[in-house]
């Protein structure tokens, strides 16, 4: 019977899918006259000021615009207000130009500006819910313990332990060692946030369907943070084996080679960090939008054509969002574990370095 | 293109949210369960160590009933053997008695016979001299008749003894 109740669930979700691309092509293209894929796909992928809502392509549920205008006031209202070009306070949607789809006011001189803008909008919205259930399923895990004490958790907290016990105890602890406990939060955050906002992603309604990890800026965040506390507790030895490494000195005296490739080191870490997670979300989605999109493309040459596609694509898509499911998790492991072996680098001490010459001494 | 530039607002709040949910899980989350699944995982550890000694010691045990039951065993089997041994002795010790006892009443059969037998010869000596004296008192008689005739007498009496005996 739960299985049965499970395919339903399954097949309705994936027939909301199907039917929430075709509603947004279908209005799209009405729109436009005819069907823009290269415009569809990054307004899927981009952020928005309201939250699209199944079956429909106008009714978004409002979310707060908070903007400052070129005077330094506030202005704080909900994204109804400007919906379909309205518009409110002197601010719009930009619609083309270099801001489209972004607010934008006028000044004084009647030229468009683009304000300071710091609205919740879609994706930032889905952050915070994200943030929200990764609270409260770290929370579940811990009122186990304080209510259970030592017993072995079940379901969902059992679920969730096995993902700390294999990124604290068999990653993070065989690689940080005796900095492990310290760093152990920030590492088992990072995992778990970014999981839960690949997750997010992947999910085509409300909660979710906001592409949390495949915005440059929210990656960015992320390994602005890993590079901050990579650098800002990293060691004496790990500043040395920057400047002063370990190598011929014709290789950093005169000209200072070997530094200048390590201090290019610093910071291209956390960028490779920062494009993986947003290269491997994106494109997971972009694929999926892609294979969607083909049912519409090859539906203008006629139904058969159409039909024909649609079940390929939707075999495809489904494919790739199962794939996706698993390159979340990948990737939110990836993340993790380079971090922690960044930070792990950055707490080299002399005598792990050079075990041969402190013997010697 | 808007998705290759990270929007100043996403940072910010991106940062905002990310920066709580690490205050708010190291402060109240993360510590704690790190320091439960710890002291679980030394538990089991524990747990662990202890069935092992336990199955071991449980080892030792079936071992040494084991030693006690074959020895009880051997024990068994030498009480059958020098039960089975002294089972013949005692037939064997029975069977000499027997031997002696049996001789005992032959001995005893053979004294009473001999006895007999002698007295029987005691009897037949009285008997033989009674008839002795017969016959002397007849010799003695007859030699008032003639020396031939005695001579006749005593063979024929002799013959007489003879013939009864």
């Amino acid at each position: 019977m739960k299985k049965v109740i499970t395919a339903v669930v399954a097949f309705v979700i994936v027939a909301l899918m199907a039917l929430g691309y075709m509603q947004a092509s279908h209005h799209s293209s009405q729109a436009a006259g005819k069907l823009d894929p290269k415009e569809l796909i990054f307004e899927h992928l981009g952020d928005a000021y309201g939250w699209e809502v199944p079956f429909s392509h106008e009714l978004r549920i409002p979310l707060p615009v908070i903007v400052q205008d070129y005077a330094g006031s506030w202005h704080c209202f909900m994204s109804c207000r400007v919906q379909g070009g309205a518009e409110y306070e002197g601010f719009r949607i930009a619609e083309g130009g270099d801001h489209s789809g972004k607010i934008v006011g006028t000044d004084g001189q009647g030229n468009e500006y683009r304000p300071l803008d710091l609205s919740i909008t879609k994706d930032a919205a889905g952050i915070f819910i994200a943030a929200l259930l990764v609270i409260c399923m770290v929370m579940k895990v811990r009122n186990w313990y304080k209510k259970n004490g030592l017993k072995a958790p079940r379901k969902g907290t059992a679920a969730l332990e096995v993902c700390v016990d294999f990124v604290y105890n068999d990653t993070i602890r065989p690689i940080m060692g005796k900095d492990a406990p310290k760093y152990g939060p920030y590492l088992l955050t990072v995992f778990f946030f970014i999981l839960t906002m690949n997750l997010l992603g992947l999910t085509v309604i409300f909660p979710g369907g906001a592409n949390l990890t495949g915005n440059l800026a929210v990656t960015m965040t992320l390994a602005v943070c890993t590079f901050l506390v990579t650098n800002l507790t990293g060691t004496r030895e790990y500043w040395k084996e920057i400047f002063w490494p370990d190598v011929p000195v014709a290789l950093k005296a005169p000209v200072p080679l070997m530094p200048i490739i390590e201090l290019f080191g610093i910071f291209t870490k956390p960028v490779a960090l920062m494009i993986r997670l947003f290269a491997n979300m994106m494109g997971g989605h972009m694929v999926v939008i892609v294979f969607t999109l083909l049912i519409f493309i090859f539906g203008a040459y006629g139904v058969v054509i159409g039909s024909a596609t649609a079940v390929f694509s939707l075999a495809f898509s489904l494919f790739m969002l199962l794939l996706d499911t698993l390159v979340s998790f990948i990737q939110a492991y990836v993340f993790t574990i380079l971090s922690t072996m960044f930070i792990s680098m950055a707490h080299v001490h002399h005598h792990e370095m050079q075990p041969e010459q402190s013997d010697n001494k | 293109m808007e998705l290759f530039m990270p929007e100043f607002g996403l940072v910010f709040w991106m940062f905002l949210a990310f920066v709580g949910l690490y205050v708010i899980l190291a402060k109240a989350a993360w510590p704690f369960i790190i320091k439960s699944m710890e002291t679980r995982a030394d538990l089991i550890d524990k747990g662990v160590a202890y069935a092992q000694e336990a199955k071991s010691h449980l080892d030792n045990a079936k071992a040494e009933a084991d030693k006690v039951i074959a020895e009880a065993q051997k024990q068994q089997a030498d009480i059958l053997r020098d039960a089975a041994k002294m089972k013949s002795q005692i037939i064997e010790e029975a069977k000499g008695q027997a031997a002696v006892e049996a001789k005992k009443v032959t001995d005893a059969a053979q004294l009473a016979i001999e006895q007999a037998r002698k007295e029987s010869e005691r009897q037949l000596r009285q008997e033989v001299g009674a008839y002795a004296l017969q016959i002397a008192e007849k010799v003695i008689r007859h030699n008032m008749e003639g020396d031939d005739a005695q001579q006749a007498l005593v063979d024929k009496l002799l013959n007489e003894v003879e013939t009864k005996n």
